[in-house]
């Protein structure tokens, strides 16, 4: 599936201020749409089939019609079943108005994707068949004889739970190869600068269900940008992108030799991988990839080690390392022993009143941490600089510096075994009504992870602000990873409309992890 | 996938060369908050003004930053409103979990739209976020049985069709031997319904096909048990009032991610004797295998493994009479496949 018969499909430059009009024509068997993601356009453009507007049907053409009112990396995409991941996506740039805050010499796109040639229906049919089956790196006896992975105790009280610490991807490198551009590792997609030059890489993970952790070993990273929003510089080694995310990086090299860039699966399944070079055809060596990681006690919701008199905590408390840089955890300290008698339910109702416990609930994260100071799975221990939500911070105050007047909690529901997602409990089709909003009203939503693995959320047609750092300057973001366990608060100010939220792992959407987001009174009536 | 470089980009030059971004963690809001509550106030901004780009004619003032749209920024409100967070500070106000308004009467896009093609969009939209129908057939077991006397063969498969909650099941097993044609055949229809979080509930009918024509109405469960174990059960009624019982479980365990040994057990009860289908009461037989797969997919893996049936009670005495064994061990070489 290509738009003008290129995957990625054509990029889009534009200028904030312009008012764009964009003919999509459908030239597929099956309706379409195309998705602005991150772009603040009126609902009706938004280009959700059943939302904001009917789809495109076969040989119809739909013209699409707004004006920008932002600048930044975004990216546009299909919300027609699954054919986002069949390649229906293409980066945005929309230039500033005025001068551009992050100065840059050269620039590259860096459109990461996770490509199968599995039909889409076909994997999501074997994940409703066996949710495990395409995770090649699951606990062995062979590994436990070798003293890998978890402990004989560890993997007992883990089983006992039915909660597999390997699950970190439910599709990977066994189907999908991850590339870069289009291009797979294979291929060496190679972006040119001359030494010297401040050069600027603008990465969207436009993959459907891969997370990355991206670095370019030999150069440092200065995040500018996020989800197309500046924030202040921030100087780091390696950065996790959740899907549909954007980080908009400077890097410089200085001499004059090839750099390779490195987007490793967050499973360790397998990489994207390009090249910075000053000429073409240059490479550099490209690292092995590292050890997958295990999801732990905290991915749990049940912070072990914040427990006084426990025991078993990884490490003391005191100094805390910068993230990314902690010390690896000791085999063995994931064990909760006999809890000290204590026992805590990881499926109590009473902890969110609001789902429904169906079979969708597998848990109820029992102690939601707020983690955007962590790094993001299997980052803890890499030995440099990782990024963390909480070292983004506006570079501007938002445009909206009310407090909230309401807080809405939100819980991320799943059953791995059932392969069943959705939000408080209910896939979309099981929903009755959506989240209500008054127009302009400023709401805190506080979205709780009650599953073992993270979750980036997407809510169509705003940015809503990170509730960390100083006040008005929270990253604004469109879309945020909601780690394992773990729980991220945000604050937004109600367009009106019928707005899409949903996790933007697809294969998780389409299982159900969608809803609408309404906010009354809409505006006017029809144009 | 194609290959067509869309995204050689020219370079764009903005503003001057390397100076344009220095960084000041020292100077970085959010690490300056605590200790300072008069001067606090100001302090994003200053950092803020630090941030941007000194000495580039591109960066100018944050002020003209497009795009932000926001009233002219009042950042002393905001830092003072940071200082909340400040342990030494006032408490955080505590935002409240109001009611939310009620849901709307109208759709956005109606306003826009035919009503009656969004409707018949909405209905895909649903389909299309949780609705999906999927299906899954499979061969648990498919395998020749080579023993003393005359060799085996055996299956045992299910398919299923439906969502997440509800689903049709078909069930089928079955054996015999070479040359005695099948001796055991029977296929079940059951309607499945999602309980809890690992357990289905199936109700349904069974009929047995070989040695003896009979109906029963089924109603049974599957279920996963802590430590990964696999369980079903089912009791069966006939259409002859005979009352017959079936438990099987297993256990997947993974000596490599493709090497894969697997434990089962299956047990058969009857709750009388009855002649004429050969079954005395209490346990009638059990079966134990233990089978080494391959999953060269997961979707498809060959076996090979032993399996262990014994007639037990009255079961086995009928065996015994008709000049068969109540014992038998055989060695089995199948196929473990789903599609």
């Amino acid at each position: 599936m290509a738009i003008n018969g290129t995957m990625p499909g054509p990029l889009l430059r534009l200028k904030e201020g312009q008012a764009v009009r964009i003919s999509v024509t459908n030239d597929l068997a099956e309706d379409t749409s195309i998705h602005w993601h991150g772009l603040l356009t009126p609902s009706h453009m938004d280009g959700v089939p059943g939302l904001s507007f009917p789809g495109i049907k076969p040989g119809e053409t739909f013209v699409y019609d707004f004006g920008l009112k932002q600048s930044g990396t975004y990216w546009y995409h299909s919300h027609s079943g699954l054919q986002e991941p069949m390649g229906h996506l293409a980066p945005i740039i929309i230039d500033p108005a005025g001068p551009d805050p992050v100065a840059y010499d050269r620039e590259h796109m860096v459109v990461l994707s996770d490509y199968s040639f599995m039909h889409p229906h076909v994997i999501f049919k074997r994940l409703k068949q066996q949710s495990g089956l395409f995770n090649h790196q699951k606990q062995t006896l062979a590994g436990l004889v070798a003293g890998r992975d978890q402990t004989l105790q560890e993997r007992r009280e883990w089983a006992k739970m039915l909660m597999d610490p390997t699950d970190i991807s439910d599709i990977t490198g066994a189907v999908m190869t991850f590339l870069v551009n289009g291009h797979g590792p294979g291929d060496n997609w190679t972006g040119l600068f001359a030494p010297g030059e401040r050069v600027r890489l603008r990465f969207i993970n436009a993959a459907a269900q891969m997370i990355f952790n991206v670095r370019i070993p030999g150069l440092k990273m200065t995040v500018v940008a996020a989800d197309g929003q500046n924030v202040q510089p921030v100087e780091v080694d390696e950065f996790q992108i959740g899907n549909a995310e954007t980080y908009d990086v400077i890097v410089q090299p200085t001499q004059d030799q090839a750099f390779t860039l490195v987007a490793e699966a967050v499973d360790r399944s397998g990489m994207a991988r390009a090249t910075l070079a000053p000429r073409p055809g240059m490479v550099a060596p490209v690292p092995p990839l590292r050890g997958r990681p295990l999801a732990n006690m905290r991915d749990m919701g049940m912070d072990m080690s914040a427990m006084s008199g426990m025991g078993g905590a990884d490490h003391a408390a005191g100094a805390k390392p910068a993230p990314g840089m902690a010390p690896p955890r000791a085999r063995g300290s994931d064990a909760m022993g006999d809890m000290g008698g204590m026992t805590m339910s990881m499926r109590d109702g009473q902890n969110a009143p609001q789902v429904k416990l169906g079979p969708g609930v597998q848990m109820i994260t029992p102690m939601p941490m707020d983690r955007t100071g962590e790094p993001g799975q299997g980052l803890e221990s890499v030995g440099h600089r990782v990024l963390v939500y909480k070292d983004l911070i506006a570079l501007e105050p938002g445009p909206d510096l009310r407090m909230p007047t309401r807080a809405l909690d939100i819980r991320l529901t799943g059953n791995m075994e059932r392969f069943m997602w959705g939000f408080d409990g209910l896939a979309f089709n099981e929903t009755t009504k959506p989240y209500t909003f008054e127009k302009g009203e400023r709401v805190r939503v506080r979205l709780v992870n009650d599953t073992m693995m993270a979750h980036p959320i997407h809510l169509h047609g705003h940015f809503f602000e990170l509730t960390h750092g100083p006040a008005g300057h929270g990253p604004r973001k469109h879309t945020v990873i909601v780690a394992p366990g773990g729980e991220v608060s945000w604050d937004f100010t109600a367009e009106p409309g019928d707005w899409a939220f949903h996790c933007h792992m697809l294969y998780h959407m389409h299982a159900g992890m969608f809803q609408v987001f309404s906010v009354r009174p809409l505006d006017g009536a029809a144009a | 996938m194609s290959r067509l470089a869309l995204l050689a980009l020219a370079p764009l030059v903005v503003g001057g060369p390397a100076a344009a971004q220095v960084m000041d963690h020292a100077a970085m809001p959010g690490m300056v908050m605590p200790g300072d509550p008069p001067k606090a106030p100001a302090k994003p901004k200053a950092a803020t003004h630090q941030h941007s780009a000194p000495a580039s004619p591109a960066a100018s003032a944050p002020e003209s930053m497009p795009g932000m749209s926001m009233p002219p920024a009042s950042p002393p409100a905001a830092a003072g409103e940071t200082t909340g967070q400040d342990p030494a500070g006032p408490p955080a106000l505590e935002i409240p979990h109001g009611p939310p308004p009620p849901a709307p009467t109208d759709r956005a896009a109606d306003l826009y739209f035919a009503p009656a093609a969004m409707a018949a969009a909405r209905v895909q939209l649903q389909r299309e976020h949780g609705a999906a129908t999927t299906w899954k057939v499979m061969a648990n077991l498919a395998e020749y049985q080579a023993r003393s006397g005359a060799d085996g063969y055996r299956w045992d498969g299910q398919a299923w069709f439906g969502g997440d909650i509800h689903r049709l099941v078909l069930k089928s097993e079955g054996e015999g031997a070479r040359g005695e044609g099948v001796e055991a055949a029977e296929l079940q229809a059951l309607y499945s319904r999602a309980v809890g979080v690992y357990t289905d509930v199936q109700v349904g009918l069974r009929q047995d096909l070989e040695p003896h024509a009979r109906t029963y109405a089924t109603v049974g469960f599957e279920t996963l048990l802590p430590y990964w174990f696999d369980l079903e059960g089912a009791a069966f009624l006939s259409d002859r009032g005979e009352l017959l019982g079936r438990l099987e479980g297993l256990y997947d365990l993974r000596l490599t991610n493709r090497l894969i040994l697997q434990p089962r057990v299956e047990l058969n009860f009857a709750a009388q004797d009855t002649a004429a289908t050969r079954t005395g009461s209490g346990l009638s037989n059990a079966e134990l295998g233990l089978r080494l797969r391959y999953e060269i997919r997961r979707e498809f893996a060959p076996y090979v493994g032993v399996s262990w049936d014994r007639k037990l009670g009255r079961t086995a005495d009928y065996a015994r009479a008709d000049g068969g064994d109540a014992e038998t061990t055989s060695l089995v070489v199948g196929v473990r496949a789903f599609f």
